[in-house]
């Protein structure tokens, strides 16, 4: 087997003396992967993301990611919970930010710009602002974003946590076939076991107070997904299976709602 | 013409009627309704004085003071243009000496907690209370009258420059540190256009201020020299139980605001129309 793309070493996160965010995290992601983080709020999901993205230091411990050298722009996708527009540009705009920082003009991007517009169905909305569009347009204008640099990465925290059901589903296709066709390795925390199940190959559990990993568990199903995952016995199985993982995994304080 | 709708998924927003003509409507009402009512009042303000025979010396009917402002144009215009001139290098000053104090304060905690102090104690103390002050220390009057008008007009600049640089989405500025933004890169696609709508709005209020510390100023100063504003004519025509003369000068500034205003409401509009829900007019 190949050197894993991403290694988490032992990672430490503490904000001030009284909070553990994550207690010694230690993982290997491999390249392809689709990898979830799940847990409930508190449990340092999304402060692990921020630290493999390079947002936030680690305490303690090494993260390394083996990235392509030869690469000038980043090689590495973020996809916030929010969809993160600059409410002063236009579509366009938006997706073009991440090459304009690299150095390129309008006319120098346009193309790779369109292909990524085109990849999320939102090529008719280049001129459109931020405010036009519906929420889950936003967020496809965000992923759009964030694939323009063609990563190998791909880091989303909670991206679709706010938007309604069926939109939903139909971003998380969305996301299963640019990762199957990019062959992207995706790091997707949420706080659905059946986003979770529905989406990735492996499921890192994790528990709050302290931030820590309770589970590393791989879910057996044929990759790409499509809509008959969700409605097969299969999936019923594996959402009860890691359910259980993840209810073992809460104290009595920890179940809010 | 900017209106917020959602872009239907599949295609373009459904164009309705209904809604353009009223907003047609509505556009139209926005000039006439304001007109009217305006034409209305100075309509019978005349009347009044009239039916009243109240003498000119007193208050004096819009067409007198319409007369007085053909007879004295040259003279009150020269005034005028000394006032514009006056408000605005204070409002140009206003804005770059804002401007650039504001972004050393958001760039920096310490000088922002060492100068603010000052900052507060310029614009808390009466511009009235300094200003005869001023006129003793700065011997060129427009300079002394320019300090006064750049006092009063600076601080709307300086704190919503400060609070607009502050205030940019921390996920924004997540992302630029992801895609590796230089502090150039950084100012110019995220800091500035944040900013953007809080100097819009400081724009708007420092414009009438740097007005109002002119004519303030001028009063201060009182009718002394050759080169003199529309204040000072004020004061003049005062001493000289001009009372036509005073209302015509005092339009002159009224109209000066005006002009004022509506030139930074425009201003306004065309920075921020297409995205920034202050400037977005909403179908109802």
């Amino acid at each position: 087997m190949t050197a894993p793309l991403i290694r988490l070493d032992r990672v430490r996160k503490e904000f001030g003396r009284q909070v553990l965010a994550v207690e010694d995290m230690t993982l290997e992601i491999k390249s392809g992967d689709f990898i979830s983080f799940l847990g409930p709020s508190g449990c340092g999901k999304s402060t692990a993301l921020r630290m493999i993205a390079g947002l936030l230091p680690a305490t303690a411990g090494t993260i390394t990611i083996a990235t392509a050298q030869d690469k000038a722009e980043q090689d590495l996708g973020f996809v916030f919970q929010e969809p993160t527009l600059m409410p002063w540009g236009t579509v366009f705009d938006n997706v073009w930010l991440p090459l304009r920082l690299a150095g390129l003009s309008r006319k120098a991007a346009a193309e790779r710009v369109r292909a990524a517009l085109v990849e999320v169905g939102l090529s008719k909305f280049e001129g459109a602002y931020p405010r036009e569009l519906s929420g889950g347009m936003k967020m496809r204008v965000s992923i759009a974003r964030a694939m323009v640099t063609r990563p190998r990465i791909l880091l989303m925290d909670e991206p679709f946590a706010a938007l309604d059901e069926m939109t939903r589903s139909k971003l998380n296709n969305d996301v299963i076939r640019l990762a199957a066709e990019h062959g992207l390795t995706v790091i997707f925390v949420t706080h659905s076991v059946f986003e979770a199940v529905y989406l990735s190959n492996r499921i890192v559990v994790m528990a709050a107070r302290p931030g820590r990993v309770v589970a590393d568990l791989s879910v057996n199903a044929p990759w790409p997904r499509g809509e008959d995952w969700r409605i097969s016995p299969e999936f019923s199985t594996e959402a009860a299976r890691v359910s259980q993982v993840l209810k073992g995994t809460l104290h009595g304080d920890d179940i809010d709602h | 013409m900017a209106t917020t709708s959602i872009i239907d998924e599949d295609g373009a927003a459904p164009v309705n009627t209904a809604a353009l003509v009223r907003a047609r409507r509505q556009r139209i009402l926005a000039w006439v309704l304001p007109i009217v009512t305006l034409s209305a009042a100075v309509a019978f303000w005349e009347f009044w004085v009239w039916y009243k025979a109240i003498p000119h010396y007193l208050i004096p009917a819009p067409s007198r003071i319409w007369a007085t402002l053909l007879v004295d144009g040259p003279s009150l215009m020269q005034s005028a243009w000394f006032t514009v001139k006056l408000t605005f290098f204070s409002l140009l000053l206003a804005i770059i000496g804002g401007v650039i104090l504001g972004a050393l304060f958001a760039l920096s905690r310490p000088v922002e907690m060492s100068l603010f102090p000052f900052a507060v104690i310029l614009q808390v103390t009466p511009i009235v209370a300094i200003a005869p002050l001023i006129l003793i220390y700065v011997h060129n009057t427009f300079a002394a009258l320019l300090i006064c008008a750049w006092l009063v007009a600076f601080f709307p600049i300086l704190s919503n420059t400060v609070v607009g640089l502050r205030s940019t989405d921390h996920n924004l500025r997540d992302l630029f540190t992801l895609y590796r933004a230089s502090p150039w890169q950084r100012l110019r696609y995220l800091l500035a256009p944040s900013a953007l709508p809080y100097f819009m709005a400081a724009l708007k209020i420092a414009g009438g201020l740097s007005l109002i510390g002119a004519v303030v100023a001028e009063f201060v100063a009182g009718a002394t020299g050759a080169n003199t504003g529309l204040a000072s004519r004020i004061i003049e025509s005062s001493f000289r139980n001009e009372i036509p003369r005073m209302f015509a000068a005092l339009v002159l500034v009224s109209l000066l605001g005006v002009a004022i205003f509506l030139l930074t409401a425009l201003a306004s509009k065309l920075v921020l129309g297409r995205w920034h829900e202050s400037e977005i007019k909403r179908e109802t």
